[in-house]
């Protein structure tokens, strides 16, 4: 057993029932009384983080995935004895979507969890359950007519402003239920679900190779990121090739950059900064053309496959690739010596939209968000997949948390993945781009660092079916995090603030 | 500011896509099956949304296809390829293509509505669960190189604002509410456009039950765009041609 786990489970306060080192995991179980210690332990003296927590209806568990950043990965299994388990949300925040959506989903009750409304489920009666093994996929239910009660702010002159879920822009539906006093928001609801397919429940029972298109369009625009997870937990311990390895890193990135481009340009229209923010969106399309020609599809969709890539580079396109991100550096710089120049802009950006690294770490947030409030974390680097191991690389980390530094940091990372897609050309050699790979029986996981952040798919297999399969998109972390930033900035930021985060809605809801 | 101008007075003008290029590459490619085909029906499987069929002829209905080629290296005989024209269109039934089917004119929208919003048409988005992929596309709509708005076409903040009803998603049953409401706003005349295989047919996600089928079952569909997602190159070329400008 890795050393590391030895010595946590001689400091733990309680004796699991049983456990074992499984794909280089520390599983541990213990009854629903020791749980919630359990994990206080682990989240408040170990380090860990929670990257997920769900219902798996065929063990009767609930299954919490922590991670520790440079030491391991642990998974703790509940053993249910009733439909309820102690609640962790008051003791650890981050916890507090994933019980309400344990409710909803599973009918497994936290009990004592301060906020119990359903998540992704509207006008929705209580005594459903998607998930559970009793209700079919296609069941329609009939809507129940009540209206969802958002937290009120009393006082004079508060003034409550619903937006959405059909919002101004060329963008996904969510519902903000803003409180203000003047312009000054003093309250953010973020209520989201408006795009919940449920997509879970039609992956139960899927074929595999049905399944990766699924996958991929849980959230478009981060298609690589999501497949590759899927991969990763179904190849397991399976070897892929070297060069598949690269492949992979590099159309990560090439998504990356396509994302981070969108978010600068977004950001610089969102304050009417027209020239720079045209410039920006011309990049992005050129980015968007390099895609279709390295793998045929303009967002990379069907480029990660079990065992590898589908797509291999030949000579041709790998000197065009080269050339493409050379080209990238150059017509970069301009765009973002404009933006970082302009006194009017900085004016908008500066101290708007503050995530204090304090909210930020009880949140848990992740990815270009979390590092801007100073956060010193990446998947690539402390959880390395594909071949980011052998990649050098700097992790962009800012300290103010606002609007600002995540444009800087979104900046540094489109720079990063620049030079990484060019040392991955640097260091691909001949080898196989796909290898044949079997379905894993149990609990395979694949965790990689999407453009949002840590993206963590748990899949639970069986005879080669799917059985569960629990998602968490890097935006289920940050956004409750949002309704902190927005606190205190006019409401005419919102727009500013929300596009520095870029969240999907689609990854989210499911 | 002054680096901003020198630069763009040195960099020239963006190549925006000029229309004669649309016309020719506008259209999305749909997978077919040539005279190589023996109808072995391996395809059939193999499509995770269940949208070839071989009894009698072989055929494929464009309106579930996700453009993932698992058909095309399913085949035996590599009879399948990407290599039949697609426009929109604004019968659902025509996206059922069959080899002997010929390839439709362009699909236009009704006269009378044509003729009020051909030169000036103002453009509502509205995501009723989509993955946001057909979002990129609409948005790479406004970019210098595609430029909507250089036909009189342009997105607009409001359905009060709004010609016409852009759709995306399989209107999940959490947006149709809102998709309604976003529809009476506008007001006549409107068109509604789906684009988007989610939008046609609600594949890969429909049927469930946090899902519909795609749009033409809450609203009545002027024109659909296939695709997952539609180029903006095609979207363009559709709107175009719907409005009778191509």
């Amino acid at each position: 057993m890795k050393p590391y786990y030895v010595e946590l489970l001689d400091s733990l306060p309680v004796t699991p029932s049983h456990y074992a080192e499984v794909r280089g995991r520390l599983h541990m179980s213990v009854p629903d009384d020791l749980f919630r210690p359990l994990m206080a332990h682990m989240l408040t003296k170990e380090g860990g983080e929670l990257s997920s927590l769900y219902h798996f209806h065929s063990s009767d568990r609930i299954i919490a995935l922590v991670l520790v950043p440079r030491h391991g990965t642990v998974v703790i299994e509940c053993v249910l004895d009733s439909d309820t388990y102690p609640s962790l949300t008051a003791e650890m925040p981050s916890a507090h979507w994933y019980e309400r959506e344990i409710m909803e989903m599973s009918g497994i009750v936290p009990l004592d969890h301060p906020n119990l409304r359903p998540l992704h489920l509207h006008d929705w009666p209580k005594n459903e359950h998607p998930l559970a093994p009793t209700f079919p996929l296609e069941r329609k239910v009939d809507r129940t007519g009540e209206t969802y009660h958002y937290r009120k702010v009393d006082g004079e002159g508060v003034l409550e402003v619903p937006v959405g879920p059909v919002h101004a822009g060329v963008i996904e539906p969510g519902h903000f239920h803003f409180s203000t006093v003047g312009e000054p928001i003093i309250n953010l609801e973020v209520r989201l679900g408006y795009v919940h397919r449920g997509i879970e429940k039609r992956l139960e029972g899927c074929p595999l190779e049905h399944a990766i298109r699924l996958v991929e369009r849980i959230s478009g625009d981060s298609a690589v990121a999501h497949s590759l997870a899927f991969c990763q937990a179904l190849e397991g311990e399976q070897e892929v090739p070297e060069r598949a390895k690269l492949l992979r890193c590099m159309y990560a990135e090439l998504e990356r950059i396509y994302n981070h481009l969108g978010d600068i340009g977004g950001m610089a229209t969102d304050v009417a900064f027209a020239v720079p923010a045209a410039e920006a969106t011309v990049l992005r399309e050129r980015m968007l053309r390099l895609n279709m020609e390295i793998t045929g599809h303009r967002l990379l969709w069907g480029a990660i496959v079990p065992g590898g890539v589908s797509k291999d580079l030949d000579a041709l396109r790998a000197d065009r690739l080269q050339g493409a991100m050379v080209e990238l550096g150059f017509s970069f710089d301009p765009i973002v010596d404009a933006l970082f120049g302009s006194p009017s802009f900085l004016d908008r950006v500066e101290n708007t939209g503050v995530l204090r690294l304090t909210e930020a770490k009880e949140l848990r947030a992740v990815g270009p968000v979390a590092r801007a409030s100073g956060w010193d974390r990446d998947t690539r680097r402390d959880f390395p997949y594909a071949s980011y191991k052998s990649m050098g690389f700097q992790v962009q980390v800012q300290r103010e948390g606002d609007v600002l530094a995540r444009l800087k940091v979104k900046v540094g990372e489109v720079r990063e993945s620049i030079s990484i897609v060019k040392q991955c050309l640097d260091k691909v050699q001949d080898g196989e781009a796909r290898v044949d790979v079997t379905t894993p029986q149990g609990q395979g996981i694949g965790i990689v660092e999407a453009p949002r952040g840590e993206l963590v798919h748990c899949a639970h297999f069986e005879d080669g079916r799917i059985v569960r399969y629990k998602i968490r998109d890097p935006s289920y972390c940050n956004w409750p995090t949002l309704e902190k930033a927005v606190l205190g900035n006019i409401l005419p930021d919102f727009p500013l603030i929300n596009k520095s985060y870029n969240l999907s809605y689609a990854g989210n809801d499911l | 500011m002054f680096d901003i101008i020198e630069r763009r007075i040195r960099a020239g003008s963006v190549v925006t896509e000029d229309i004669s290029s649309l016309r020719t590459a506008g259209h999305i490619k749909a997978p077919m099956a040539d005279d190589r085909c023996d109808m072995c029906g391996r395809c059939v499987p193999a499509c995770p949304t269940a949208a070839i069929r071989t009894d009698g002829e072989w055929q494929v209905d464009v309106g579930r296809c996700l453009w993932c080629g698992d058909c095309v290296r399913a085949c035996p005989r590599s009879a399948i390829a990407f290599s039949r024209d697609c426009p929109a269109v604004t019968e659902r039934s025509a996206l059922v293509l069959k080899t002997s089917t010929p390839v439709p004119g362009p699909a236009l929208f009704e006269e009378k509505k044509r003729k009020a919003l051909s030169r000036s048409l103002a453009i509502r988005e509205v995501d009723a669960g989509s993955c946001n992929g057909c979002e990129v596309e609409v948005s790479s709509l406004m970019n210098p190189i595609y430029d909507l708005e250089r036909f009189g076409m342009r997105i607009v903040a409001s359905p009060r604002h709004a010609d016409m009803l852009l759709v995306t998603g399989p209107v999940t049953r959490n947006m149709e509410g809102a998709l309604m409401k976003t529809y009476h706003a506008a007001a006549e005349p409107k068109l509604v456009v789906a684009m988007g295989t989610c939008a046609i047919s609600g594949r890969p996600f429909g049927g469930g039950y946090a899902t519909g089928n795609g749009v033409d079952k809450v609203l009545s569909v002027d024109l659909f765009i296939p695709g997952c997602p539609p180029t903006p190159q095609a979207i363009m070329v559709a709107l175009m041609e719907a409005l009778g400008r191509l």
